[in-house]
Order: structure tokens, then C-alpha cells, then sequence
């Protein structure tokens, strides 16, 4: 496997459940180390890189993550400074700073002395988006954030994350379930199909029917959204045999 | 950039801490107080400050109150952050050295030592009780990973519950194939802070001291495991180094607990709990929290044994159960609604 992240710009994997999507974007954090190859992160290899030192340059949101109970938005997303601290280098007004301006991206400030728990799911995946925000890195990888979310929040979400790379020049990786939304909001389209990259470019190159029937063993149309611009995958959701017998349909 | 410090002392947590400090300091001196023959708080200053050797009240207080309140004080502390750091770690809130097994290994372990060796110096119990904790650690987690599932909480909970039954049998079988080696033993194996005297107290100090220390260092990175491996890892965090020092940091609070008054359970399991009802799950505060708070428990507990039915008294591991039990439930209550 080969792959280059383009600096500045929003990069979606996609495949099937079990493909090795979040593997992958683990791999690339450094949370795990591949049993062979290296990931170069600005020009350096990774594994020789202190793990302080990497937490400062790139973040994860992993798929899932665990809110201790009882902890406070504000609580959570200090969490994300500890990168930034040592025994010597304790709290300082630039943490302060920086977790306010994370909660204040992330839309969760209001919330800040509240516990996690009392928030809904989309809330509290702002927070969690704040933390790792908090940490200040160029690179933000994340695993799945919208999975469990109403659609409407799924959008809000995705907007945040769009709006991150735009205004403040970060560098996303992302893994998404949701093809539609990857097609919308990805600058490079990564697809994974059993640990290998089938099809890797811009969403116009590779977002295509045979592309997706190859990774995904599913028939789909394309359609150009008439708002974004963006394609659109519509599954063959019955067979043509079973639309026979509906004419209605 | 460093930042005025001083908000340490206006955030809200700092306040419960200074109130259980004066709590634990009252606690300290109503314990010194009360006994067979109540003291007053003045007499027990003179006799700490200015002793005499010839004053029966000084001996008291030097040779047998003080060295059991100041027990009472570490080994509370010792084990409530010792529940503390395991339900951080395990993510598991039924964490804590009774559950799995930790206390059961270290008592069994004291057990054949004196039972079959007839070593008792306070020297090498606290080394005796590490190795059986570590070995009952170590079963249970072979255990638990050999189980379906691998090392879950729910797999670490059951075998450390297997592992505990186990060990405590074989210690009441001891007990009953031995009964006259045993009668030393028996008190002791219900939780008991009668009859130790200062000089074991200071060769035990030092090392939950330094236990105590170090979870107070690690305190932040343990908020941090909570959050999830991978969180942590991603922050930075060397997860498996971190995982180890906590993980020494435990068995040595627990065995030196277990050292000086033998298995008390329910401390490291409620007083963590109690302690994140008042100051949330940032373990900065949650470990000394539970420090203090399992300190006042414990002396409290242990005031009320000797009192209750004197001039008889309740073990201190019975009588923290039977209070802190119905603690335990209340809580439970308290959070569902």
C-alpha cells in the first residue's frame, strides 16, 4: 500500500465493514505500527518520532471514544493539552486559551461546565471534536464521527470539519460510512477493499459506479446533486424482478 | 506565558478538598480522644508534644492510640486510591483490590508465610503480601484473557471474583486443619488495626509514602486511560509504561495495607466512587480525593468499632463493610434518581 495524505485539504476513506479503513487511519496516527513499511509524517519517520512529539502534530479521534463519567466538557477538552505539558511546563494561560478556542469552534463553550453525560450524541461529538482540536495539530484524523447521529447533525458536523480545513488550514483524515456524504465532502477519495487501495484520486475521478461496484459489491446509479455539484450514489435498492411485479413503482 | 497560579485555589474541588482536610483532622483527634478512658484534646497535645514516660495517658496515646489513628489514616488512604486507580485503568466501576483479587493474594500469601514459615517481621510482610497480590493479579488476568472476550471488565470482574473465592477457601481451610497457629491469624484476616506499634507503622510508611506520591504524579495520565487506549495513545500517552507504574503503584498499596491490618475490603471499592460523586472523573482531583476521604472513612469506622460495643470491639474490616455498605446502596439510590 501506498498512500500520500495532500497537506490542507480533506482526505475520506471508505470500503466495506472489515476492509482495514480504521487500521489504516490507527496506522497513520501511530497508535498502532504496522508489522512492516513505515508512515512519514513531514518528512520523518514516525515510529522514531517521540510520542509526545507526534500527539503535537496529529490528533485522533478514535471510533467510539469513552467519556469517563462525570467529566466536564471543560475537563474533556483540557485533556487535549497534555501533549503540550510536562512536569515542568504545567498549566499555562496558552492551554486556557487554546481549549476556550476550541470549545468556541466546536459550537460546545455553552456547555463547558457541564458533564458529558447530560449531552445528546451530536453534543458530545462536538466535544470530543474540541478535544482533539484543543490538541492544535495540523493533522486531525477521525474515525467515523458521524456514526450514531441524526442526519441533520451528521451535516452540521461535517460542515464544522469543512469549515476547519478552509479557515484554519488543517490537514482531515477521515474514515465514513456514508459514501453520500464522503462524495460531498471529500477533496481526495480513498477507497479500501481487503486491506488494499482499489481507488485513490479526487471524489469526480473515483466516485463512480463501477468503482463502488468493485469495492462494495453494490450496483448503483450517479447523479449529479443539483445544488453542490457533487455526485450522488443511489443504490439498485430492489431487483429488477421484484419492480416487475409492482408495476406502481 | 505561565499563568497566575492561584486558580487552583478558586476552583470548586479545592474547596471540597480543604473541608475533608479539616474533617480528617477532627476525625484524627476525636479518634486519639475516645477509648477506654476518654482524653482530653489538651492531654493528647501534651502527651505528643511534651511526653512522659511516667504518665499512663501518654503511653496510651503514644503506644497504642496514635499508631492505630495514624493506620487508620494510611491504610484508608492506600486503598481508596488504590480502588481509584483500578476503576480508572479497567474503565470498570466495580474495579477495586477486593474484587479482583489483589487482597485475597496478598492475605494468602501472608498466611503461608506465617503459617508455614513463621516469618512476621514487618520487614518482609509488605514484600510477602506484593508478591501474592501480583500473583493473584497475574491469574486473574491470565484468566480473564483466556476467557472469550479477552481482558474486559466484565472477564477481569468474574475471575477476579473466581480467583478471591479460591484463595479464601484455601485460607479458611488452613485455618480450620490449624487452629491453634491460627488464632493470631484470625483477627487479623478480618481487617484489624489493633496491636500494631509505631515502628512497624514507620518501617511500612516509607513505600506507600512513595506509592501515594507516584499516584499522585500520574494522576492526569490516568484520566487519560480512562478516555480509551487509543485516546490515550493518540495524546501522547505510553500506555503499557503507564499501565505497569499504576500497576505497581496499586500492589504496593494494597499489600501494605493488607501488611498492617489484613484484608480490608469495601474502602477501595465505595470511597472511589463517593469521591467522584463530589468532584467528577478528573483524576487530578479524584486520587487525593479519595486519599482523604478513604482516611476520614476509615477512621471513623474504626472510632465507632471501639465504641459501639465497648469495652469489646468490632473488627475494622467487619465494621467498614456493615457501614459501608449501606453507604454503598445509598449512593447507588442517589445517582438513579
Amino acid at each position: 500500500m501506498n498512500l500520500a495524505i495532500a497537506d490542507g485539504k480533506t482526505s475520506i476513506i471508505i470500503g466495506a465493514n472489515g476492509c482495514g479503513k480504521s487500521t489504516l487511519l490507527k496506522t497513520i496516527a501511530r497508535v498502532l505500527l504496522p508489522a512492516s513499511g513505515d508512515v512519514i509524517l513531514d518528512g520523518e519517520n514516525i515510529a522514531s518520532i517521540k510520542t509526545k512529539h507526534v500527539a503535537q502534530k496529529l490528533g485522533l479521534l478514535p471510533q467510539g471514544p469513552i467519556t469517563p463519567e462525570g467529566l466536564t466538557v471543560k475537563e474533556l477538552v483540557s485533556q487535549g493539552r497534555y501533549p503540550h505539558q510536562s512536569f515542568l511546563r504545567q498549566w499555562t494561560s496558552a492551554d486556557e486559551a487554546a481549549v476556550y478556542e476550541a470549545m468556541q469552534i466546536a459550537d460546545v463553550a455553552q456547555f463547558s461546565e457541564l458533564p458529558i453525560d447530560d449531552l445528546s450524541g451530536g453534543q458530545r461529538q462536538r466535544c470530543w471534536i474540541a478535544m482533539v482540536l484543543a490538541q492544535q495539530t495540523n493533522f486531525i484524523l477521525l474515525d467515523e464521527p458521524t456514526t450514531f447521529l441524526d442526519l441533520k447533525v451528521q451535516v452540521d458536523l461535517m460542515r464544522l470539519l469543512a469549515e476547519l480545513v478552509q479557515k484554519n488550514n488543517r490537514t482531515l483524515v477521515m474514515v465514513l460510512h456514508d459514501l453520500n456524504l464522503a462524495a460531498a465532502f471529500a477533496d481526495q477519495l480513498i477507497m479500501l477493499k481487503d486491506g488494499k487501495i482499489m481507488h485513490n484520486g479526487p471524489v469526480e475521478n473515483v466516485f463512480n459506479a463501477a468503482n463502488i461496484k468493485s469495492v462494495f459489491n453494490l450496483d448503483v446509479d450517479i447523479i449529479i446533486d443539483p445544488r453542490s455539484k457533487r455526485p450522488v450514489c443511489l443504490p439498485h435498492l430492489r431487483s429488477a424482478s421484484v419492480c416487475a411485479l409492482e408495476p406502481a413503482l | 506565558m505561565q499563568s497566575p497560579k492561584p486558580a487552583f485555589f478558586y476552583h470548586k474541588n479545592a474547596r471540597v478538598l480543604g473541608g475533608l482536610l479539616m474533617v480528617c483532622a477532627a476525625l484524627f483527634l476525636l479518634h486519639l480522644a475516645i477509648g477506654a478512658k476518654a482524653l482530653s484534646i489538651g492531654e493528647i497535645w501534651l502527651a505528643i508534644s511534651v511526653f512522659n514516660s511516667n504518665n499512663f495517658d501518654h503511653m496510651v496515646v503514644w503506644n497504642v492510640r496514635l499508631p492505630r489513628a495514624l493506620i487508620a489514616i494510611t491504610v484508608g488512604a492506600s486503598l481508596a486510591v488504590a480502588g481509584a486507580i483500578m476503576q480508572g485503568v479497567t474503565k470498570n466501576p466495580l474495579a477495586s483490590p477486593s474484587i479482583l483479587g489483589l487482597l485475597s493474594g496478598a492475605a494468602f500469601a501472608i498466611v503461608v508465610a506465617l503459617g508455614w514459615f513463621g516469618i512476621d517481621s514487618p520487614l518482609y510482610t509488605p514484600w510477602i503480601a506484593a508478591l501474592g497480590a501480583s500473583g493473584a493479579a497475574i491469574m486473574v488476568a491470565l484468566i480473564a484473557h483466556a476467557a472469550p472476550g479477552g481482558l474486559t471488565a466484565h472477564n477481569l470482574t468474574l475471575a477476579g471474583a473466581a480467583v478471591s473465592a479460591f484463595l479464601a477457601a484455601i485460607i479458611t481451610l488452613f485455618q480450620l486443619s490449624n487452629e491453634d497457629d491460627f488464632d493470631d491469624l484470625r483477627e487479623w484476616l478480618s481487617g484489624s488495626l489493633a496491636g500494631n506499634n509505631l515502628d512497624v507503622l514507620s518501617s511500612i510508611a516509607p513505600w506507600i509514602c512513595l506509592s501515594l506520591l507516584a499516584a499522585l504524579l500520574l494522576a492526569n495520565k490516568i484520566t487519560l486511560l480512562a478516555m480509551g487506549d487509543e485516546t490515550a495513545k493518540s495524546l501522547g500517552v505510553k500506555t503499557t509504561r503507564l499501565k505497569l507504574q499504576l500497576m505497581l503503584c496499586v500492589i504496593m498499596l494494597t499489600a501494605c495495607s493488607v501488611a498492617l491490618v489484613g484484608p480490608v475490603g469495601f474502602i477501595g471499592l465505595v470511597i472511589p466512587h463517593v469521591s467522584r460523586f463530589f468532584v467528577g472523573a478528573d483524576y487530578r482531583w479524584v486520587i487525593p480525593i479519595s486519599a482523604l476521604l478513604g482516611a476520614c472513612f476509615l477512621l471513623l469506622v474504626d472510632t465507632l468499632a471501639r465504641v459501639v460495643i465497648s469495652p469489646a470491639e468490632v473488627s475494622t474490616g467487619i465494621a467498614s463493610a456493615i457501614i459501608g455498605a449501606p453507604i454503598f446502596v445509598y449512593l447507588i439510590k442517589v445517582k438513579l434518581d
